[in-house]
């Protein structure tokens, strides 16, 4: 079923489509639209589920946890000061190894108050143990909501999709819906390995001494290292049904290329464009789209950056006193390329707080990168009017 | 690609307007990208919508700044602000409004210009109220008949789909707007 829908409602028919049983969620701009569309549907029987409405968001998340420990597939959804306020219960989930899924919808954190678009949000939350998935359009909003449960099932650990506010969030465009059926056949019902079950009691959250605290956070990490490859796994199966494929990491046009944007969101299809167009001139430029944000798709980046002249980081966010966190990341994942193949990288600094990224936007970036021997600074503030 | 934008004042229906047009335009077989002008809307303030159309997945994701065409809900907003900024000579701007397209002489050195009275079929349909009219279906009714894109039979299913209440009526505002637009001015922008 083909339909016009935002990118909010896209996130709403993926967690309709995988069947879920608890979601609890509590209000904020621009997320609201998802779980406004999910209380209907469970309010009209479409969707079976539970929706437990809460106080605060922190509240939405130990809801979730809770119905999670119980065996449940639970969901949520949130913003900006949404998330920040969950993230005592992000740790809770990640460590617990709970797979709930939850949708960010990126929006800039206040001050100075606002509700647009950039990525500081969800990325103040790496180090938590969640999965991050950026998605570009709302088609990928969709297949990738429906992914993320899977995901998480498989390697017990919680994940985070993520869309860009308003330009995903608010914005219309044609989904393939998958049916029923197919969507079923791709994610049967969630089977807990350990559960919360009155028949058969344990103890969950328990103290844990210094010998075994160790050992839980070294699980995790393999879980995560494990995402990577039941990732590619995940997208092998959902191509076989719909005929779609993201990537973890996705190369556009790089054959050839000296130069290399890498960006994630809504900015990769503008860039998309503005590579189209300079190619036609004659350009070897090209484009790698980081979909995945943790696990860091490490090798992926080298194979692809590795021995090319330039690189490029587009970053709708910043990491105050270092820089562009995409760019800061990839800076470390190439430190192990031979020096002689690794590339000049120019970190950008752009879009911050919903800032439009336009054609122009990005061309000036692209003519800055051929035109200097090296970057002034490791941060490369686009657009800054002083 | 064609590019449009769209003016109104918050509470006319600007956004469903939007969205009217890309549920029907992709119904005819075009790709379509529909979204507001990203703010905090307050009844009665100016607020912008984009629409893109094309054959192929549009990736273009930022503001519309130089549109092929306008469609304009409120006529005082021309006025107001500046709602010419960046259309492209011999685009369409479709006016709810009385006057006929004549009456902008201004507009017509560079632009067509279309004019629909859809406040008063509104008005006569019983949407909103009669100082407050909600004119998104009869202008997407007036937009059918002057662009050519979309049909009738494309209107109609897209208000089933996305108007949650008084379907018939709206519908009757797009056919009533249908028939009653009128046009002025060459059509002379050519779309890449």
């Amino acid at each position: 079923m083909k339909k016009v829908m935002i990118g909010n409602h896209a996130v709403s028919w993926g967690v309709l489509r995988s069947r879920v049983e608890v979601i609890s969620a509590y209000p904020i701009t621009p997320q609201t639209q998802i779980v406004e569309a999910l209380s209907d549907m469970v309010a009209d029987g479409s969707l079976p589920a539970q929706y437990i409405k809460v106080e605060s968001e922190h509240s939405a998340m130990a809801a979730c946890i809770g119905a999670s420990i119980a065996g449940t597939r639970t969901f949520t959804a949130t913003s900006a000061q949404g998330l920040a306020l969950m993230h005592e219960m992000l740790h809770w989930a990640a460590g617990g190894r709970l797979p709930v899924v939850m949708a960010d919808v990126n929006r800039a954190m206040a001050p100075g108050w606002t509700i647009w678009t950039d990525q500081n949000d969800s990325l103040s939350q790496r180090d938590t143990g969640w999965i991050q998935l950026y998605c570009e359009t709302n088609q990928e909003v969709f297949d990738t909501t429906v992914q993320a449960f899977k995901l998480a099932e498989a390697v017990n650990l919680p994940v985070m999709l993520v869309l860009d506010a308003f330009f995903l969030s608010h914005t219309s465009e044609p989904v393939d819906v998958t049916e029923q059926e197919d969507v079923d056949r791709f994610l049967p019902r969630r089977e807990a390995t350990f559960k919360m079950d009155t028949s058969d009691p344990h103890a969950f959250g328990a103290l844990v001494r210094p010998d075994a605290y160790t050992e839980m956070r070294w699980h995790q990490q393999e879980a995560m290292r494990e995402a990577r490859d039941v990732f590619r796994e995940v997208e092998d199966e959902w191509e076989a049904i719909t005929g779609r494929r993201y990537g973890a990491v996705e190369a556009y046009r790089a054959d050839d290329a000296d130069l290399l944007l890498v960006t994630s969101g809504t900015i990769t299809s503008t860039a998309r464009h503005v590579v189209d167009q300079r190619r036609a001139a004659g350009e070897k430029l090209g484009l790698v789209k980081v979909k995945m944000f943790r696990p860091f798709p490490t090798d992926e980046l080298r194979g692809l950056l590795g021995g090319v002249n330039r690189v490029a980081v587009l970053d709708r966010n910043v990491s105050p006193g270092r820089g562009g966190i995409f760019a800061e990341e990839i800076r470390a994942a190439l430190y192990d390329v031979p020096p002689d193949d690794r590339p000049i990288l120019f970190g950008y600094v752009l879009g911050l707080g919903g800032r439009d990224v336009t054609p122009a936007v990005i061309n000036d970036i692209i003519d800055n990168t051929r035109s200097k021997a090296s970057p002034e600074r490791e941060d490369l503030w686009v657009g800054v009017e002083l | 690609m064609r590019e449009l934008r769209i003016h109104g004042r918050g509470g006319q229906g600007s956004v469903i307007a939007s969205k009217l047009l890309a549920v029907a335009l992709f119904r005819e077989g075009e790709w379509v990208q529909s979204f507001p002008a990203f703010g905090v809307e307050r009844r009665g303030a100016p607020v912008t919508a984009f629409l893109r159309l094309d054959d192929d997945p549009i990736r273009l994701r930022c503001e519309i700044t130089e549109p092929d065409d306008l469609i304009v809900l409120d006529p005082t907003l021309i006025d107001a602000i500046d709602v010419t900024a960046g259309l492209k000579r011999g685009g369409t701007i479709l006016i709810n409004t009385e006057k006929a397209p004549e009456e902008y002489p201004g507009l017509l050195e560079r632009f067509r210009v279309a004019t629909i009275d859809a406040s008063g079929i509104a008005i006569r349909h019983g949407l909103g109220t009669k100082t407050q009219p909600i004119v998104n279906t009869a202008i997407v009714g007036a937009f059918a008949a002057e662009f050519g894109l979309i049909s009738l039979e494309s209107v109609k299913a897209a208000i089933e789909d996305e108007v949650p209440a008084k379907r018939e009526a709206n519908y009757a505002a797009a056919v009533e707007a249908h028939g009653a637009v009128r046009s002025a001015g060459p059509r002379e922008v050519s779309h890449v």
